[in-house]
């Protein structure tokens, strides 16, 4: 080789290592109703341990999404290993090098390990499969992970933080130039948390970038050294780690606000207990939990995403078996084993998944209203449509539901105008006590405003209300107190006297510092 | 004023007219497709615009309709019942035992014999249901046993043998024909879809039926027990069988253990060409009338043109999948004139 040669590619090796492997500019994306990034730029150095974080519905997710394939920005440009970078599939991304290990494992669990590190690329001969060769190289990349398991291991038999390393191993086997992971630890013990840190060193040591998501904030520190903090879909900042405390995080992390609701529901009067839960518990060895809602009265739940929010409220409802604890119902202890039972004491579930738990989809608006009670619109089994029909117009009209005709299939409905038939179909039933999942997700800002306007209403008429939320702001606004969840325990109670966001999230994150510390 | 008035009752006219089109445009395609086949054989197969052909499809037709009818709420909830051609033996081997005990007078036999062939599809299809729901198994698998356990229970009751002899009057009124067209088994059938009609139409269990086809998880939440209905519809595809077997016995006039074997094909197929979506919560019983008539009319006219008995199964086998290709579009259609609507 050339002098020159050799001068111009050490050159170009220099002028390599100098850009970004990764360069987000003004990306955003909208979904129907929401926008859930909005003119995002930032840049990951090559090599570097990359920490993002935000708030629930910051835009993490859909920004991994991106970065993973699975979804394209609809504004914007990213580049990456300086390229223009614009994947159409999963396949595409990691192609290109970009691996994500999402909180769902996606392996398949009926496979062999070595099958499932190889799969993309099996060694094979003749059309054949080459077993050898592929637990030979399967091995190799368990040692590279420090994973002690034959690679024959089918992976249904393996542990989640065995499944994990599978993914990371799997990355190390594509050479991918970024990892991405998405809450690794949320399921880990301590012992696993150190043996994935120990690996993730190892990695950066050889170059590999890492993009990492985390809820903990106290375990950053071990795996990054530059932060990006993202806020309602914005960036806040890209920063080092370093002189950068929790608290400043928490302060990066916070802030978001909303329209302004006025004292929306605190002068709403709260009468007796409308809903009591004394010593629920999920699972035999889940922390026990206790609380109420009074009549008239709107209790937020607030907590990180896998807090035991939604597991909580469905299995009051009878949707998800519980291990122990009482339920009252306007001062009448009640048994709920299912679904029916809740209905049947006046209990009802607007869950969080409308389309897919809560709609009759491919059925009429008018359909979809009555199905929580039949009883009110047949005669000895026998359906009186026309009663039917001006149930549902009286519905549609109170609660403002836009559609041509109450005929009309909700599949077509906005997100707003499901969530309302949601409502509507309950409000029908004519409950004592109502559970709100998430009721104003996907919707867009004039919806929501009509949302909290019927719960205002709902409250006022003496219902008791619960209502599970990420959007934080939102529940400042409409509760009269706040219950915040952390890793399944209730971590601290914040009447509206006392709402504060920094208050909140700090018991949001309380327990999962504590995991650490044992 | 006036011009408010008048606008407001366009667009319920309007409504009206499309709300009629959806309705109707479910079983409106294979109604046509039925009436153009029937014309199709009417100009060139000889003999087919005869009473007496007509006579022949309305015999022929009964029991795929009897079974295809009670398929209908099983295949609507969205599971399948494989076994209802063997429970239709079973069902006929249970009645003509007790039809030809000579210990009983006819009239005796022959409405036990109705109430056990109607008992035994009605337990073997509650048994299906109650297995999957109990175990939550997959029904093709669970009514794909019952399909093989019935056939041997039919030959264990029959002790492998048919049973003919069967008493008179019973004889006599399979024969009945009214108005010189409708044979009495073919009335049986009808009766049976138009009770299945007016269940599936305007009932609870009806929109139940349905409901559940279209979101059983939603229909749980909702504070209802979709395991029951499904119980039930698969409890009804039995009590199907047992009609059905009765209407074997009335034409036949022998119960026999290898009667009905690959009749549950049939049925299937009768219910898929009448526009029911096999993944549940859309179709009709009407439908699958239509679609039992098309499938007899085509293999009576190709019978009638020469055709060898071995294209007929090649020319149904292509329409049954035709069918199904062309409710892909209907349904593209239907969605696209509902959303139109939607936006406005």
């Amino acid at each position: 080789m050339h002098g020159d040669e050799l001068t111009r590619s050490r050159v170009d090796a220099a002028a390599h290592a100098e850009t970004p492997l990764l360069k987000l500019q003004a990306v955003g994306k909208r979904f129907p109703g929401v926008v859930a990034l909005r003119d995002v730029s930032f840049e990951i150095a090559r090599g570097a341990g990359h920490v993002l974080l935000g708030e629930n519905g910051a835009g993490k997710s859909t920004l991994i999404n991106m970065l993973g394939g699975a979804l394209q920005p609809d504004d914007g440009a990213i580049w990456f290993d300086g390229a223009p970078y614009r994947p159409a599939s999963p396949l595409e991304a990691f192609k290109a090098g970009i691996r994500v290990v999402h909180q769902e494992l996606n392996l398949l669990s009926n496979l062999s390990v070595a099958e499932n590190l190889l799969f993309e690329q099996l060694p094979s001969r003749h059309g054949m499969v080459n077993f050898r060769e592929m637990n030979r190289r399967a091995a190799e990349l368990l040692a590279e992970v420090g994973l002690d398991v034959a690679p024959t291991t089918e992976v249904s038999r393996l542990g989640v933080a065995q499944m994990q390393l599978v993914e990371i191993a799997k990355a190390l086997c594509h050479e991918s130039k970024l990892l991405v992971l998405d809450e690794p630890t949320a399921t880990l013990t301590v012992r696993e948390v150190d043996r994935l840190f120990e690996i993730l060193h190892r990695l950066k040591a050889k170059g590999v970038t890492t993009l990492y998501i985390s809820h903990r904030l106290e375990e950053i520190y071990a795996v990054g050294d530059h932060v990006t903090v993202l806020r309602d879909g914005q960036h806040v900042t890209t920063r080092s780690l370093s002189g950068l405390g929790i608290p400043d995080i928490v302060e990066l992390m916070v802030g978001r606000t909303i329209a302004d609701q006025g004292e929306f529901s605190a002068d709403i009067p709260v009468g007796g207990e409308a809903l009591g839960v004394t010593g629920l518990k999920l699972t035999g060895d889940s922390p026990e939990m206790s609380f109420s809602v009074g009549k008239g009265e709107i209790v937020g739940i607030a907590g990180l995403v896998g807090s035991g929010r939604t597991e909580v409220v469905r299995a009051l409802f009878g949707a998800d078996p519980k291990a122990a604890g009482r339920i009252r119902i306007v001062g009448q202890e009640v048994d709920i084993a299912s679904p029916r039972d809740a209905v049947a004491h006046g209990l009802c579930l607007a869950t969080e998944d409308r389309k897919g738990q809560g709609l009759l989809l491919e059925m009429s608006c008018a359909e979809n209203t009555t199905i929580t009670d039949l009883a009110k619109i047949s005669w000895r089994g026998l359906l009186q449509r026309k009663t039917e029909h001006a149930a549902s117009r009286r519905l549609v009209k109170e609660l403002r539901v836009k559609t041509p005709s109450i005929h009309q299939a909700v599949r077509t409905f906005s997100g707003g105008n499901q969530q309302k038939i949601v409502i509507a179909k309950w409000l029908f039933r004519g409950p004592k006590v109502l559970i709100f999942d998430e009721p104003t997700r996907g919707i867009d800002v004039g919806a929501k405003a009509e949302i909290y306007e019927l719960l205002r209403k709902l409250a006022t008429d003496g219902k008791g209300i619960l209502v599970v939320s990420s959007d934080l702001p939102e529940l400042m606004a409409i509760c009269h107190r706040i219950l915040v969840f952390s890793k399944g325990r209730i971590a601290g109670e914040v009447p509206r006297a006392e709402f504060d966001q920094h208050r909140i999230l700090s018991f949001a994150f309380q327990e999962y510092g504590r995991v650490r510390d044992r | 004023m006036s011009e408010i008035a008048e606008q407001a009752r366009k667009q319920k006219s309007s409504a009206l007219w499309e709300n009629l089109l959806r309705i109707s445009m479910r079983e409106a395609g294979v109604t046509v497709a039925l009436v153009l086949i029937v014309l199709f054989f009417c100009a060139t197969a000889p003999y087919f615009a005869t009473s007496g052909n007509f006579l022949k499809i309305f015999v022929q037709i009964a029991i795929n309709t009897v079974l295809a009818a009670g398929m209908t709420f099983v295949i609507l909830t969205g599971g399948i019942d494989l076994s209802v051609g063997s429970v239709l033996a079973l069902c006929t081997v249970v009645g003509a035992t007790i039809t030809t005990d000579e210990r009983l007078s006819a009239g005796t036999s022959i409405t036990l014999a109705f109430l056990a062939c109607l008992g035994t599809g009605a337990l073997c299809g509650a048994i299906n249901g109650w297995v999957c729901e109990k175990w939550k198994l997959p029904s093709f698998i669970v009514t794909l046993g019952m399909l093989n356990i019935a056939s041997g229970l039919a030959r264990v009751v029959s002790n492998n043998s048919t049973i003919s002899g069967l008493p008179q009057p019973f004889v006599e009124f399979g024969n009945l024909i009214f108005w010189g067209i409708f044979p009495s088994i073919f009335v049986i059938a009808l009766a049976v879809v138009l009770i299945g009609w007016f269940i599936l139409r305007f009932t609870v269990f009806g929109r139940f039926i349905f409901a559940i086809g279209t979101n059983e998880e939603a229909v749980r939440l909702s504070g209802h027990n979709p395991r029951a209905i499904k119980i039930a519809a698969f409890t009804i595809s039995g009590l199907t069988a047992g009609i059905a077997a009765m209407v074997y016995l009335l034409r036949l006039n022998v119960g026999s253990p290898i009667a009905g074997i690959g009749y549950e094909l049939n049925a299937i197929a009768a219910v898929i060409i009448g526009g029911t979506s096999l993944s549940g919560g859309k179709g009709s019983i009407i439908g699958t009338l239509v679609g039992a008539c098309i499938l007899q009319v085509l293999s009576t006219g190709l019978q009638l043109l020469g055709a060898e008995d071995n294209v007929k199964p090649i020319v149904i086998g292509t329409v049954i999948v035709l069918a199904v290709i062309l409710d892909t579009y209907r349904n593209k259609f239907l969605r696209a004139m509902e959303s139109r609507k939607g936006v406005q």
